[in-house]
């Protein structure tokens, strides 16, 4: 079956069997290998999008699910060579190890922060409840979420931990 | 993981959507589809044909019957969770539905599809039960509706017949006096994730006493349950903290409490009353 949607706005659309989980349509089809295949089961949102402007996970819905609607993956992200400030945030603030679990956790923190720029660290912490970092890294994205929220409102994120007061 | 093939259809009406699962026994409806495609994924089950009722328009709405509130097929937990209405007229559903999966899960999982699967450890059947939700479902022979104390039929079964598609839920208006809540311990601790044990109540209070009663239990059976017993001690009572924990301790009773990886029988008969005692008292606080 032949499915269309926006990606990282480009309209793009590919034939793709009914069973195509919309993860393997922006991987395989479209190349966009950003999206990570993680726990496959629902758990650990390493496959989360933004579509619509909600994050979704892209392993648990079927490309056919998405057809017409407005995707947004990791690497729609940077605009002209500048890093969105979520990804800033992730690489001032040490948000990453492995990297795994990133394009997921920068996903989540992106729509997250498009509802509210000013979260409490507790609504950071259930915001990304749905996403896990084996690396247990959780304070550094935490703090890398908080720098991100800051640059979006203007205002000047607060010093890194380990830089001296 | 991929699913086994299948056909996909996703028709614009509910009128073709019912007439693709008459023409097609194996089908199985899709809303959401954060508990069938898991399904399918892992294989569990296979169906020959998906429908897909993404697209049938009306099915997404909160409104507001005058007596009742419907929740459309469509509504996913995070719409019931944010809802006035919902938070209004049906507390316990509302902090089911925020407790339910993450936020990934509730951006796209409904409240219906919840229903309909039937998980032992939901946490939002068991508010439905608690709130005497009725189920309004339909099929090419017309709509019927089905009591949510008579919707949940065993582990993983719904009262739903092959060719019915449940089209809303409808929990009744209150007024004052009347207050409901969930409460739970998550398998990852907190509220996350399914219920190790939940409980859901309502409560209508008048005159100082307890006037009615409803209470439900859920992960600790085969199914999501009334906890009759704890109803029938709380009403009458003065709602003293006493008299609910006295009817807290019938949390269990007439329900075949099963262990799983998550608990012993005896421990999850433990949450059942602890939470139940914790719920009720949620519940009076609101219902003032």
């Amino acid at each position: 079956m032949k499915v269309s949607m926006s990606v990282n706005g480009r309209q793009v659309s590919g034939e793709a069997e009914p069973r195509t989980l919309l993860v393997h349509f922006l991987r395989e089809n479209l190349g966009l290998t950003g999206t990570h295949v993680g726990c496959e089961s629902s758990y650990c949102g390493a496959c989360t999008i933004s579509l619509d402007g909600q994050a979704v996970l892209s392993c648990t819905m079927l490309a056919a699910q998405a057809d017409g609607a407005e995707v947004t993956t990791v690497e729609g992200l940077a605009r002209n060579g500048e890093l969105h400030p979520v990804q800033e945030g992730f690489w001032e603030r040490h948000g990453l190890q492995c990297g795994f679990c990133t394009p997921g956790m920068i996903m989540s923190a992106v729509t997250l922060l498009d509802e509210n720029d000013n979260p409490s660290e507790e609504e950071i912490r259930r915001g990304i409840e749905g996403n896990l970092c084996r690396c247990t890294g959780y304070h550094n994205i935490v703090r890398a979420i908080e720098y991100a929220g800051a640059k979006m409102r203007g205002e000047e994120p607060a010093p890194a931990e380990w830089e001296d007061a | 993981m991929y699913p086994r093939q299948f056909d996909y259809v996703a028709p614009s009406s509910l009128d073709e959507a019912l007439a693709a699962l008459d023409a097609n026994p194996g089908a199985k409806v899709l809303a959401g589809g954060m508990s069938l495609l898991p399904m399918m994924k892992m294989r569990l089950l296979s169906p020959e044909m998906v429908v897909d009722i993404g697209r049938i328009g009306g099915l997404g709405d909160i409104t507001d019957n005058g007596d009742s509130i419907s929740i459309g097929a469509l509504v996913t937990h995070a719409e019931v969770a944010a809802s006035g209405l919902v938070q209004d007229h049906g507390a316990a559903l509302a902090t089911a539905a925020s407790w339910t999966g993450d936020r990934q899960v509730r951006n796209r999982g409904t409240c219906c599809g919840s229903m309909a699967h039937a998980d032992v450890a939901a946490d939002q059947p068991v508010a439905a039960l608690a709130l005497g939700a009725t189920m309004v479902v339909a099929s090419s022979g017309g709509t019927r509706e089905i009591a949510a104390a008579d919707f949940f039929v065993d582990t993983l079964m719904s009262a739903l017949e092959p060719g019915e598609i449940l089209t809303e839920m409808r929990i009744p208006k209150v007024g004052a006096g009347t207050g409901s809540a969930y409460d739970k311990l998550g398998r990852r601790g907190g509220h996350t994730d399914y219920a190790v044990a939940g409980v859901a109540a309502s409560v209508t209070c008048s005159n100082g006493s307890v006037s009615a009663a409803t209470v439900a239990v859920t992960g600790v059976g085969s199914r999501p349950v009334l906890a009759a017993g704890v109803a029938d001690a709380l009403v009458g009572s003065d709602g003293s903290d006493a008299a609910v924990e006295a009817a807290a301790a019938h949390a269990t009773d007439g329900i075949d409490v099963l262990e799983d990886l998550y608990g012993s029988v005896g421990y999850k008969t433990h949450l059942a009353q602890l939470f139940a005692a914790r719920a009720v008292k949620a519940a009076l606080a609101a219902a003032g």
